[in-house]
């Protein structure tokens, strides 16, 4: 369980590193004002660059012995092999997390579904639909969405909106934007306001659509009475999202700053009309599908309409392929006969290498937007997991991850850290910690940490 | 809803048979009932209560989040289901552009019952006219003064300041659209006269769950004045409505809905097949693949009155031109519509888990799955739960390069070997093999990679040589009718039944088999039952539980 410490430490013991006598690496819970004393304010206005966080998912891991060579102890450089070897340009915003483990306490490896809901919820699934406990991404929105029209930004390049890896419970799970155009239309549509532009009016009715909810969310509040608990907790979500509602509309209202990292990409266009577009789960589809969302999610992210985000490259189950293969990826981790020669199965490898040259390129698109000093990818962190360390044995122990970016300068980079068996939940905790949440610890059972990966917090 | 304007004549005198039978019946044992719930809309349903209150030329656009699968069926999940930001969000862009559309003006003379003194400023006492009209069909009971101000007061600020009264209407309605009353079938209870210190659900609460359950959209003007009137308290009353119901096309509609839960059809929005492996398959394959199965269900059960087992062995069925493809059958028709078909006793299709639609979509892009098909059979059509493979399964049996297994059968013999395999696959391959004659995009083949597939097998003993001996297999099976009897009474009361109603469910289930399992009886049989609305007081028993209960099942 999420467990909020009721104060935030003070600065002496954070700073000192220690707190109830145990070594820790309690981050500060930054605030952007902090960011100012760093010098890394936008010139055009003063105003601090805010902080994002984002995550990236693939499926089904790595080729072990051939995507990252392990190392014994933390320390600086990845050595990136062949699988991975697309990253190695962008080696000095990464960090490679491997030796982390997933313990869980007698309940089942729920194949291809254990590993990613405990690695973003801190808690092991009792089923395989089972959610236990809000995923990472909206711990942190919680504290940092506000100000931004979205809470969160989530979408998917294999086409199919219930592919998301973000849930607050089991039942409270958000469709991912599945289709470039449809995404495009929701961020930069008609309801988007270009900071850049010299003129702004208000829009009078969106001061009326923040009234019809106003008048709603007043009008159900007598609903309460008439419901159960756990109806009453289903109906307060509503009421958390009109509310969020309201605040984007608010933003509507007012003029933004000027934003000069904030360039409006063009419409998404490809040849032919809607029903032929390219969907589907062949690779290169899906390669392209997600190079369209990277352009637009990256701009998004630049404009400040959102400062969290959940992108998903391929789905847990990987249902990638090729034209005229009667194997999936899925089915090609489990049933390809590994080359003796190169000692991996070799399709599914390419797969892999695919997903990576993939991850390349969505942190070179935040890597190439200017940002104040820096780039955008300067100002944000970006977590990338997956759910199995190898596919074909469904193995959790050593899920590879992958954080890119520097989170306003709260991160160090360019390192492989070294896990030695410790929960794979040390990975989320600090990364919660990083975007300023005041955590002591996270997860539950054997899952629960409250060690703080302090070799890189800046 | 209006594809067999011949069966309403079809209905009517079969709900006359079925409630002779059901004067002969035994009572149903009573049971405890659930706390009250608060249903999601599922979209269907949302899409239908818009063309039922503003006609089927609303166009709704957007997308809703997934419901969780919980005792097989998305609508006991819709009971648990949240709105999360994200999902409001697509509500409230559906609802603007919902009251857009009923406001413009090629509509507004339509569905707008008055016209204001001047179209550029408020009108309140049209808009009160317009609001208790359409708030009564959208919130399944009549609205409170308060509700109806509500709306009126928006509609006046907008429509004062957009300077049109159309606008404000349009907000005001677009208000209602995102509400939680409308959002949420949600129950209301009262005092039990019959049961002092117990409450039971209102009329309008039982006239939404008979409406969602039957007709899978909101209830209309007669079941509201039904309830209205108390009718539906009365086991008289009920029976009319049931009766009327059940006599109704949209009683179509309604099993259409079910069965598209019952059997995952939701699947069909992400099936994707390989255009080079299989390239008579196409959107219009799938398209059609799901509606033949549907237009069999329907006409078999319904327009019929089949037994429901026969399902499983009938050759009649629908054939549209781009199935023709598929099942290479000439279809005559140039208008690219359906024509009725009935493959030959030769024939190795009857049934429909020998259809386009159950092979293609239990199957991979590329390949069929006889371990898939089979699963889905035991999941779906028996309702037995397949354990989850374990986590830490050796392949490398199945990876040995000089493997002589041409055939599924051969391939999937090796889970015999393995013991951490073979307790479930011996459930799910035996019955998934028979269906290897039907390749992953529902075509008919016998051999397999140049060897002849063998599709014979067994069924809890019950031995067949192919799919139509599984399917006659199947027909004789008790768990096919004890299966549909759960998924229906879940469907209808939206939750997982509980141990203790398992005398219950014997008992529809027993009245299904004396009525020779025909649907109209057990969809009667459970809408005029107490079963149906009974319900604890929202506290008296922890609905935290129940969810968990539900969300684990």
């Amino acid at each position: 369980m999420t467990v909020l410490i009721p104060r935030e430490p003070n600065r002496r013991q954070v700073l000192r590193g220690t707190l109830g006598g145990a070594a820790v690496g309690v981050a500060l819970p930054f605030l952007d004002c902090f960011l100012n004393n760093n010098g890394t304010a936008l010139a055009a206005t003063g105003a601090p660059l805010p902080v994002r966080f984002g995550t990236w998912y693939w499926g089904l891991g790595h080729t072990p012995g051939h995507a990252i060579t392990p190392k014994t102890q933390t320390s600086a450089g990845i050595d990136f092999l062949e699988e991975t070897k697309a990253l190695k340009p962008f080696e000095k915003y990464l960090n490679f997390y491997g030796g982390f483990n997933m313990p869980l306490d007698g309940r089942s490896n729920y194949t291809h579904f254990t590993g990613w809901v405990a690695s973003r919820t801190g808690s092991a699934p009792s089923g395989n639909n089972d959610i236990p406990a809000p995923t990472l991404d909206l711990l942190i929105a919680d504290q940092i969405a506000g100000n931004t029209r979205f809470q969160t930004l989530d979408m998917t390049s294999v086409g199919i909106p219930r592919e998301n890896y973000s849930a607050r419970s089991t039942n409270s799970r958000a469709a991912a934007e599945a289709s470039p155009e449809k995404l495009y239309a929701r961020v930069f549509g008609s309801e988007f306001i270009d900071p850049n532009k010299a003129d702004f009016k208000p829009d009078p009715k969106v001061m009326v659509r923040k009234s019809v909810l106003s008048a709603v969310g007043e009008q159900s509040k007598s609903l309460n009475a008439k419901l159960g608990s756990a109806d009453r907790a289903r109906l307060d979500e509503y009421f958390t999202s009109i509310r969020q509602i309201e605040n984007q509309l608010d933003l509507q209202m007012l003029k933004p700053q000027p934003n000069l990292a904030c360039a409006i990409p063009p419409p998404v266009k490809r040849d032919g009309d809607e029903q032929n577009m390219p969907q589907g789960l062949e690779v290169d589809t899906v390669v392209a599908n997600h190079l369209i969302m990277t352009k637009i999610l990256s701009m998004a992210v630049a404009c400040n309409q959102t400062k969290v985000f959940n992108m998903v490259f391929s789905d847990n189950f990987s249902h990638m392929r090729r034209p005229g293969q009667t194997y999936t990826h899925h089915l090609l981790t489990h049933e390809e006969t590994p080359d003796k020669v190169l000692g991996y199965q070799p399709v599914a490898f390419s797969f892999n290498c695919r997903t990576m040259e993939s991850f390349a390129a969505f942190v070179e698109a935040f890597a190439n937007i200017r940002e104040g000093d820096g780039t955008l990818l300067d100002n944000t962190l970006i977590f990338a997991a997956t759910e199995t360390n190898y596919a074909r044995v469904h193995s959790i122990d050593g899920v590879p991850i992958f954080t890119a970016g520097r989170a306003g300068g709260r991160i160090k980079t360019g390192l492989h850290v070294v896990g030695n068996g410790d929960p794979i939940t040390r990975v989320g905790l600090t990364a919660m910690q990083v975007m300023g949440l005041p955590l002591d610890k996270w997860g539950t059972k054997s899952l629960q940490t409250s060690k703080t990966i302090t070799e890189v917090v800046a | 809803m209006n594809r067999m304007t011949s069966r309403t004549f079809a209905l009517v005198t079969t709900v006359g048979a079925v409630l002779a039978l059901a004067a002969c019946d035994q009572p149903a044992p009573p049971v405890a009932g659930a706390p009250p719930t608060m249903r999601l809309l599922s979209e269907s349903q949302y899409r239908n209560v818009i063309a039922d209150v503003f006609g089927a030329n609303i166009t709704v656009g957007g997308s809703f989040d997934p419901l969780v699968r919980t005792n097989g069926l998305l609508t006991v999940g819709a009971t648990n289901a949240r709105i999360t930001p994200a999902g409001l969000e697509q509500f409230d862009r559906m609802a603007r552009s919902i009251a857009d559309q009923v406001v413009s003006p090629k509509n507004r003379s339509v569905l707008i019952p008055c016209t204001p003194t001047v179209a550029t400023a408020p009108d309140d006492a049209c808009a009160a006219a317009f609001f208790k009209q359409v708030g009564r069909i959208l919130y399944r009971r009549p609205l409170t003064n308060d509700e109806i101000q509500s709306p009126v007061a928006v509609a006046a600020a907008a429509g004062k300041d957009l300077g049109s009264f159309y606008e404000g209407i349009s907000s005001g309605l677009a208000g209602m659209l995102v509400s939680p009353s409308f959002l949420f079938s949600i129950d209301t209870t009262e005092p039990d006269p019959a049961q002092p210190g117990k409450t039971r659900l209102d009329g309008y609460a039982k006239a939404a769950r008979l409406s969602f359950f039957l007709w899978n959209t909101t209830p209309d003007d007669a079941l509201l004045t039904a309830a209205e009137k108390g009718a539906l308290h009365e086991k008289k009353g009920l029976s009319e409505q049931v009766e009327r119901m059940l006599s109704s096309q949209k009683i179509e509609g309604g099993m259409r809905a079910f069965f598209n839960d019952m059997l995952a059809f939701d699947e069909f929005s992400k099936i994707e097949k390989d255009s080079i492996i299989y390239p008579s398959f196409s959107a219009a394959v799938a398209e059609d693949a799901k509606e033949q199965t549907l237009r069999t269900i329907v006409d078999l059960l319904l327009t019929q009155q089949g037994d429901y087992r026969d399902l499983f062995t009938t050759r009649k069925t629908f054939m549209s031109g781009p199935l023709g493809r598929i099942y290479r059958v000439a279809v005559d028709r140039p208008d690219g519509g359906w024509m009725p078909y009935e493959f030959p006793e030769s024939d190795e299709r009857a049934g429909l888990i020998t259809q386009i639609s159950f092979a293609a979509l239990y199957s991979h892009p590329g390949r069929s799955s006889p371990t898939i098909r089979g699963r889905a059979i035991r999941e779906s059509l028996l309702c037995q739960k397949i354990p989850d493979p374990p986590g830490d399964v050796d392949f490398s049996l199945f990876n040995d390069p000089n493997s002589p297994n041409r055939t599924a059968r051969e391939r999937l013999s090796v889970h015999a070997t393995q013991p951490a395999c073979a307790g479930c696959h011996k459930l799910t391959d035996p019955i998934g093999l028979a269906m290897e004659r039907i390749d992953g995009a529902g075509q008919s083949r016998t051999t397999e990679s140049g060897a002849p597939i063998d599709p014979s097998g067994d069924l809890d003993g019950v031995k067949f040589v192919d799919a139509v001996g599984l399917g006659k297999a199947m027909r004789e099976n008790p768990a096919v009718p004890s299966c549909i009897v759960n998924r229906m009474y879940s469907y209808a009361t939206g939750r997982t039944p509980d141990r203790s109603e398992k005398v219950l469910l014997d008992h529809f289930e027993k009245q299904f088999a004396s009525a020779k399992f025909r649907l109209p009886k057990l969809l009667h049989d459970i809408a005029a039952s107490d079963a149906l609305f009974a319900v604890t007081t929202p506290e008296s028993k922890s609905a935290a539980t129940n969810t968990e209960k539900d969300d684990k099942s």
